[in-house]
């Protein structure tokens, strides 16, 4: 009797379709990520090679996204692009995430000498407006795709150092890491094998909301000509230059605005749902 | 130590390291000033005497110092390409900075505090689905994204606003002001969302205590109950968040410059560095950096005037 009452809950929990909220981002960024892997593979024209005649088409079967001021395919440059994007993306707040991550742990865990060190440290990377501090790196480091992924990497240490040190503030006093020290369990061990895995949850929420930031970062970066170098495609940097055609030929500036809105909107409600997942009261909010 | 005195503390140990840490992004990093000024030609001797004529070949620390020195005083240096002194052409161009941050802000606050308003009337109702959905796509439009489709759509399209170009003021507020709108609402339409979430959540909970029961129960008009009773005890977030947001601003602002061709500091720092300005660089990112300071320093303070709990529970702990 009870199991049967039980049993309808479970299966409309177990059997909720999933929601087209989840499904569409999901599918966007999932297609987004493939073709930026097998860019090479599926026989684009090459995205730099230059056209003029061809210059400002429209979408059309031949360019199906169009061609830009050079009378480069459209097309081709926003899946290199992506790729350029999604590097950037998601190796700048692993780098970030690694060392803020690292910060954090060590404030939190030791509290003290060490947390009002790294406290300080963080309030003065926080007191840079974060576009000039990304602007003034990349310009003094030198425009390349690895300095640009470093620059924003350095720029999103404050933020993970303060979510893996709020959480280790929290899990510190815990029982199990008690009990841990109790056995003799060194301060690594403790770190690295009862504190961490509880903080890998929360940081991989706060990883996927980073990776849209950073994107939109990059664009804006590529946007005002300090991003990745011009031969190379960018969605900020495609968007800079659609700019100039604008009354004449506005796909080539409101295209690969689409793209990059719909790849940073999906990752945002992928970021939303995994939170609330990780965190059951931020849902209610 | 009285909390007031730990935070000036606090102010001047920050800007001392924020200032330090310009000086040497700018001055460790790759990329020679003497090369940049006299071109890639010039001899190794030629190189040596500017050096030593702009003093960098004095240790960093000691240059760091008589930088302090000057800016202390009032004085930035000069910009090595046009002989302008970095303040004065930093105080020129402020004021247009300031009123697109301004506008944005006054576009932001507009859109916030009725739209959180609204949806707190009936939560999950219409309105407030509407308005979390266009936050949400609002907040995913990078600014320069933003930027372009207004011109798109107004310049291009409607043919009503100018796309770039600046009127100053002295021309008439309304040229000012219709070269102004277009940049301002690429900052504005996006700094209201997170306002408004923060607003939102703020009154839902403020609508959970006693005395709105009480006001309610006298039988006040709801419009009345949210205006009079919940507004100010929900806006102290609201505070500390515009406060926050003032560095994402900065930095839109720099790039809605640029997009919109306005003669504010965004564009002078953009324009020193791609001319390698090494010294235009230093004072203005300097100086961004402690306005941003200053400025969240003041909001905290702000907040302590208006809820005297934090005094003792923010600064205390």
């Amino acid at each position: 009797m009870s199991a049967s009452a039980a049993e309808p809950a479970t299966v409309a929990r177990r059997g909720r379709p999933i929601s087209w909220t989840l499904a569409l981002p999901l599918a966007w960024v999932a297609l987004v990520v493939f073709l930026a892997i097998t860019a090479d593979w599926i026989g684009l024209p090459d995205p730099a090679a230059q056209e003029l005649i061809l210059r400002r088409k429209p979408p059309s079967a031949e360019f199906l996204l169009g061609t830009d001021n050079l009378g480069r395919d459209m097309l081709s440059r926003i899946i290199y692009g992506g790729r350029t994007s999604l590097i950037v993306g998601i190796c700048a707040p692993f780098f970030g995430f690694l060392i803020g991550g690292a910060i954090g742990m060590s404030a939190g865990y030791f509290r003290g000498k060490v947390d009002l060190l790294a406290v300080g440290f963080i309030d003065i990377l926080l007191a840079f407006p974060t576009l000039v501090l990304a602007l003034t790196f990349v310009a003094y480091l030198g425009q390349s795709l690895f300095n640009v992924t470093l620059a924003l990497g350095i720029l999103s240490i404050p933020a993970a150092a303060r979510v893996s040190r709020a959480n280790t503030l929290a899990w510190a006093n815990r029982d199990f890491v008690l009990a841990a020290r109790t056995i003799g369990a060194s301060n690594w061990r403790i770190l690295t094998r009862e504190i961490l895995p509880n903080l890998l949850p929360p940081m991989f929420a706060f990883w996927l909301v980073a990776v849209s930031v950073i994107i939109v970062a990059e664009g804006a970066l590529s946007f005002l000509g300090l991003g990745i170098p011009a031969p190379q495609p960018s969605w900020g940097g495609m968007i800079a230059d659609g700019r100039e055609a604008l009354d004449v030929a506005p796909h080539t500036a409101l295209i690969p605005a689409a793209v990059m809105f719909l790849t940073v909107l999906s990752l945002n409600f992928l970021g939303d749902v995994v939170r609330n997942m990780v965190d059951p009261r931020r849902s209610s909010l | 130590m009285h909390w007031l005195a730990r935070q000036a503390l606090r102010l001047a140990v920050v800007l001392f390291c924020v200032t330090l840490l310009t000086f040497l992004i700018v001055n460790i990093l790759p990329g020679d000033v003497a090369t940049a000024i006299l071109g890639g030609l010039a001899t190794p001797e030629d190189l040596a005497g500017l050096r030593a004529d702009l003093g960098l070949d004095r240790p960093m620390l000691v240059r760091y110092f008589d930088w302090l020195g000057s800016a202390l005083s009032g004085d930035l240096g000069r910009s090595h390409r046009s002989g302008e002194p970095v303040l004065q052409a930093i105080a020129d161009r402020l004021p247009v900075s300031l009123q697109l941050m301004i506008m944005a802000q006054i576009i932001a606050i507009g859109i916030a505090v009725p739209a959180a308003l609204l949806s707190v009337r009936r939560p999950g109702g219409l309105f407030d689905r509407l308005s979390a959905s266009a936050a949400f796509g609002f907040l995913a439009t990078p600014n320069f994204m933003l930027g372009i489709l207004l011109i798109y759509l107004f310049s291009i399209t409607l043919d009503l606003l100018p796309a770039t170009g600046f009127s100053p003021l002295s021309e008439g507020l309304w040229d000012n002001l219709q070269s102004m709108i277009l940049p301002a609402l690429s900052l504005g339409l996006i700094e209201w969302t997170v306002l408004m979430r923060v607003l939102r959540s703020d009154l839902l909970t403020t609508l959970k205590e006693d005395f709105i029961l009480l006001a309610r129960a006298k039988g006040l008009p709801p419009w009345r109950v949210l205006l009079q009773h919940a507004l100010r005890p929900s806006s102290f977030t609201l505070i500390t968040v515009i406060g926050l947001n003032i560095g994402g601003l900065i930095g839109g602002a720099v790039i809605v410059e640029q997009i919109f061709a306005l003669p504010g500091v965004g564009r002078l720092l953009l324009g020193g560095i791609f001319n390698r300005d090494l010294i235009l660089v230093q004072g203005t990112v300097s100086f961004i950096a402690v306005g941003f300071v200053v400025v969240n320093f003041l909001v905290d303070m702000l907040y302590a005037v208006l809820d005297p709990r934090v005094r003792h529970v923010r600064f205390r702990s």
